[in-house]
Order: structure tokens, then sequence, then C-alpha cells
């Protein structure tokens, strides 16, 4: 019998408990499956921490709903799949632009459209990227266990907190609804972020403003006692619109710098047996699981192969792909799409590398020994 | 070096994925690795239904169940779908209901009154889940028995504890006083 807090606990559930623990006190969604349980355990959680639950009319709702609950100075958070994804996107941008921090969790399913709702696909790598208009940048974190859902769900917060943006948290179906063992982390080993508030007086403050040392401009909350201007027009400090094209750049180039200038903090990997491999696989989510296995047998046989995987797929971890694709002859990106994260991948590494890519839209996971024979076959 | 695979196969309503997540939890109560999922159709009832139980005191990579060491099926359907999937040498165990029972040389079949018995001796269809359990039980020990009747009595509903632990129970027997209707591989009765 084991007597640590280990538990048996559902990816969802994870996702859940975590993000009460990292300070969540709003949620608004529209169920939908495979993210249903999310929703669920919020509902039943939430109340007693002190926080709302709302189902809301459709997914449009939800995530304005959450960005208004964040404006409030509240945590906030949705989760979705891939429709519901698409109808987020417009609300994604606004707390891009905004600068809202806030949590989307899009447990992914087959797609497109209503595609294939019980079953697992990776077809939302781009849509993550890019699906919101209007030059922007993402965080977009990717976990491939229960346990690493837990982690991911605070860091997605302490992100979005830190950095004032949107974060998307992409769970595969598999990784979402299957159990497994967790060992829950004590209160104080978890660290917490939270967003910082002004402390000059409500008079003096501009909620666009960025404090020289500071990544981001101080959050006031709605109700705190600072009036401020919230629009997804493009803005100058004072938070009203501006059509200054100088105002314009600066706002943009800014939105999209606090990321990528920070990847060094934003950006975790995870590599196995890669220091003397000479074929990589790249694999992110449940994927990786099954690469990992075929890592395993492929070594067995003598073939020296690795896996890097990004937890973080957005912003992109083009500087360890980079030096990646000098070290080794083959790096092949394994996906359940047809060539998503691939075009990215081999963006930066088919300089140095052949890039190749292996993926399927069947609705089924990949397995090991696929990976195994395409790797022997090629 | 423990691994298992386990499938548990009917349709949707029959506690299937509920038994899944209590024999997983009995594995974790006994210190082991484990991954408990299912597919199912888009239907709330009805339709196929599949948890997938894997077990293993080393790390666990590939979630899902490929070749199984052990099925259960409660309905022909699923019977028929998945009877490819137990490696050979591998336990099948079919509810009593299933008319076509599949030919497999390679494998050992066991013939129960799992639906039957809830039904009429306990009196409670739903318990099917957990007399099953019972079966499995007796036929690997792969958790123990304190873990097993730990983890129903967590994962049911308060007060019908006696009702499950007996449905427990009837599954161990079901085992011990039917092994004459074993057939295939490993029966020593045929």
């Amino acid at each position: 019998m084991v007597d640590k807090n280990i538990k048996l606990m559902q990816g969802n559930e994870a996702c859940v408990e975590a993000a009460i623990v990292a300070g969540m006190k709003f949620y608004a969604g529209y169920p939908i499956t495979p993210s249903t349980e999310i929703a669920e355990l919020s509902a039943e959680k939430l109340p007693r921490v002190g926080g709302r639950f709302i189902q809301m009319e459709d997914e449009i709702a939800s995530i304005s709903a959450v960005i208004g609950a964040s404006i409030a100075g509240v945590k906030s958070m949705t989760a979705t799949s891939g429709p519901g994804f698409s109808l987020k996107q417009e609300g994604i941008g606004y707390a891009v632009i905004t600068e809202t921090p806030c949590v989307i969790v899009n447990v992914q399913r087959g797609g497109p459209s209503t595609g294939m709702p019980t079953a697992p696909g990776q077809g939302d790598i781009m849509q993550a990227r890019w699906g919101t208009h209007g030059d922007h940048s993402i965080i977009a974190l990717y976990p491939w266990s229960v346990k690493e859902i837990y982690h991911t769900t605070i860091k997605a917060f302490n992100l979005s907190e830190k950095y004032r943006t949107p974060v998307l948290l992409l769970l595969d179906e598999v990784i979402g609804h299957m159990r497994e063992s967790i060992e829950l982390p004590k209160e104080d080993e978890i660290e917490i972020y939270n967003r910082k508030k002004p402390t000059c007086p409500p008079e003096e403050y501009k909620p666009y403003k960025v404090k020289e040392g500071d990544i981001v401009p101080e959050m006031a909350g709605f109700g705190e006692g600072y009036r401020f201007h919230v629009t997804g027009l493009t803005h100058d400090e004072t938070g009203f619109p501006s059509n200054n094209g100088n105002i314009a750049e600066n706002l943009i180039k800014r939105l999209v710098s606090k990321i990528e200038d920070n990847k060094d903090d934003i950006v975790e990997i995870d590599e196995y047996l890669l220091d003397d491999a000479e074929i990589a696989i790249v694999a992110f989510g449940s994927t990786a699981r099954s690469a990992k296995s075929a890592v395993d047998i492929l070594r067995e046989e003598g073939i020296k192969v690795g896996l890097f995987r990004p937890i973080t797929i957005w912003p992109f971890a083009d500087k360890q792909l980079i030096e990646l694709s000098k070290k080794v002859s083959r790096l092949v990106v394994v996906e359940m799409n047809l060539g998503q994260y691939y075009l990215a991948v081999d963006r930066v590494a088919s300089k140095h590398t052949k890039v190749e890519k292996f993926g399927r839209v069947s609705g089924e996971l990949i397995t090991p020994q696929e990976i195994v024979d395409y790797i022997k076959e090629v | 070096m423990v691994h298992q695979e386990l499938r548990l196969t009917g349709s949707g309503g029959q506690g299937l994925i509920l038994a899944g997540i209590i024999l997983a939890e009995a594995a974790l109560y006994d210190g082991l690795n484990v991954v408990q999922s299912q597919s199912y159709g888009p239907e709330a009832r009805g339709g196929a239904s599949k948890a997938e139980v894997i077990i293993s005191s080393k790390e666990i990579n590939y979630p899902k169940v490929i070749k199984c060491d052990l099925m259960l099926a409660l309905t022909q359907t699923a019977c028929d779908k998945y009877v490819d999937s137990i490696k050979p040498k591998g336990i099948l165990v079919v509810d009593k209901s299933i008319s076509n029972i599949p030919i497999r040389e390679d494998i050992t079949i066991y013939v129960v009154p799992i639906i039957e018995t809830a039904r009429n001796s306990l009196g409670y269809p739903m318990v099917s889940n957990v007399i099953a359990l019972g079966t499995i039980y007796e036929l690997t020990k792969i958790v123990s028995k304190t873990s097993l009747e730990k983890a129903i009595c967590n994962r049911i509903p308060r007060g019908t504890e006696e009702l499950n632990l007996k449905a427990l129970e009837e599954g161990y027997n079901l085992i011990r006083n039917h092994k004459e209707e074993c057939i295939g591989y490993g029966c020593r009765f045929n």
C-alpha cells in the first residue's frame, strides 16, 4: 500500500485541480466532448473555493465572459474542443490585444468541423498558432501525461499572468480522458505568479504603459478604483483607440516581442536519448509517448534514435531545433495530422538535415511499432 | 516483472469504464504503474464501449492496449470485434448471453453467467461490472484482494458497499465453480 498523496486521476480532472491551485476563480464554458469533464468539475469545485462557474450560451460568449472576469481581476479559464476552439478565436485575439490573462484549454478531437468527437487528433497545431487574425504571438503548452497536465496548467496560469496574454493548453483526447497515477505536490512546492497591480494613484494610471524594467503594463482590476478603457482597437498608453501609425506599430511589435524575446523563460522542452542520436523524432502529447517507446525499441536494435519533445509548442523552439538539426541526419516529425508542426520544423531545420513527416488522421493513436517501421523503412 | 494489458468490452451503460477505473485504482494501491483509458461512440448509452487497463511494474508509455492478456466481453458485438486482440495463451471471459463463442484454440475461454447472476441472484443488473471484476481477479490475481475491495468501496455510491462486495464474491465463485466450462488452450477440464 502506498502512503504518499498518490491518486488515480483523469487528465481533465488534473487540469481542474491544478487550475484551482493556480488560483482560478472563474470558469465560463460551453461543454463539448472530449473536454466536458473540465466544465463539470469546475462547476463542482469552484463554488467551494469562492469561485464562480457559468455555463454560457455558446463558446463566443464563454471566452468573452472569461476575458471580462479577468479584467475584473480574477484568474479565469475556459475549455473546449475543435469546433468551440474555432469559435473562440475572435475572443483570443481580443485577449491578445487587450493583454488580458486567461487560459483556454483545447482538448483536441478529430476535425475539421464536428469531425470525430470521441477520437484523438492533433489537427489544431496551426490553429493554435494562427487561429485568430492579425499579427500576434501566442503561448501554447502541450503536456503528455496526467502528471504533466497538472504542472502545465499551473504554468499556463503563471505565464498568462506574467506576460498578460491568453495561454493555450492543448490536450489530446487520449490524455484528457485517460487515468494515470499522479502524486500531488504540496502547496509550498508550487510557485504561483500573480499579475502586477498598479501602485500609483488612480489619476496617474496609464493602463497600457510599460514601466522601465517591466515586461508588461501593470494591470488594475475593474472595481478597484482605477478607471480605464479597454478596447480591441489599436490603442495608446491610455487605452483609448488610436489610428496613429507609430502607436500601432509599437503596440503590435511590443505584443509580439514580449513573448518572442522571452523564449528562454517560456519555452520548455524535454529530450530523451538525444546525446548520441543520429535520428531524432519530434513529437508532442500522446504521440510523444508512442515515440518514446519507439526510441526504446530501435535502441535495442542498435539504431541511435532520440526524442525531442516540445512541451511549449508555441512560441517555437527554433534555437534548440536548429542546434539539433546540425547533429542528426534525420529529423522525423510524428504527429496525428498531415504535417503541421512539420512545417515549422522544416522551416528552421531543412538547411542542416533531412526533415520528414509521419502522421495519420484516422482517429487512432500512432503506435510505437508504426514509428519503428517508418524509421527503418525510409 | 509485472505487465498485464486488459480490455473490458461491452456496450455503453454496462459500467465497464468504471470497472476499468476500479481495477486501475486497485493496482495503484498495490504500488504498480497504471494507465486506464477508454473508447466509446458519441452515444450516452448503447453503442460499443471499451475500457482498457495497463498494469506494469515498469513505466507505461503507449497508453493503449495493442494485444491484451485478458479480455472481458459482455456483448456479442464487442466479443467479435476485439477477440483477435487477445495474445496467444491469453484469456477471454465472455458472458453466457453470448451465443457465438469465438473459435480460438490458442487462448483460454471462460463462459460465465455474469449478467444473469447480477439480475437473478443479486437482483441488480448494474452490478455486472463488479461481478466481472471478481472473475478477472480470480483468473489473474493481478491486484491484491484488499486493494480491489478498497477501490470498489472508493468508487461506488455510498450505501451500496455490501451489495457490491457480494457481487465481487459472486464473481470469484463464478470462476471457481465454472472451471469446467472453459474452452481451448490451458483448460484442464475438457
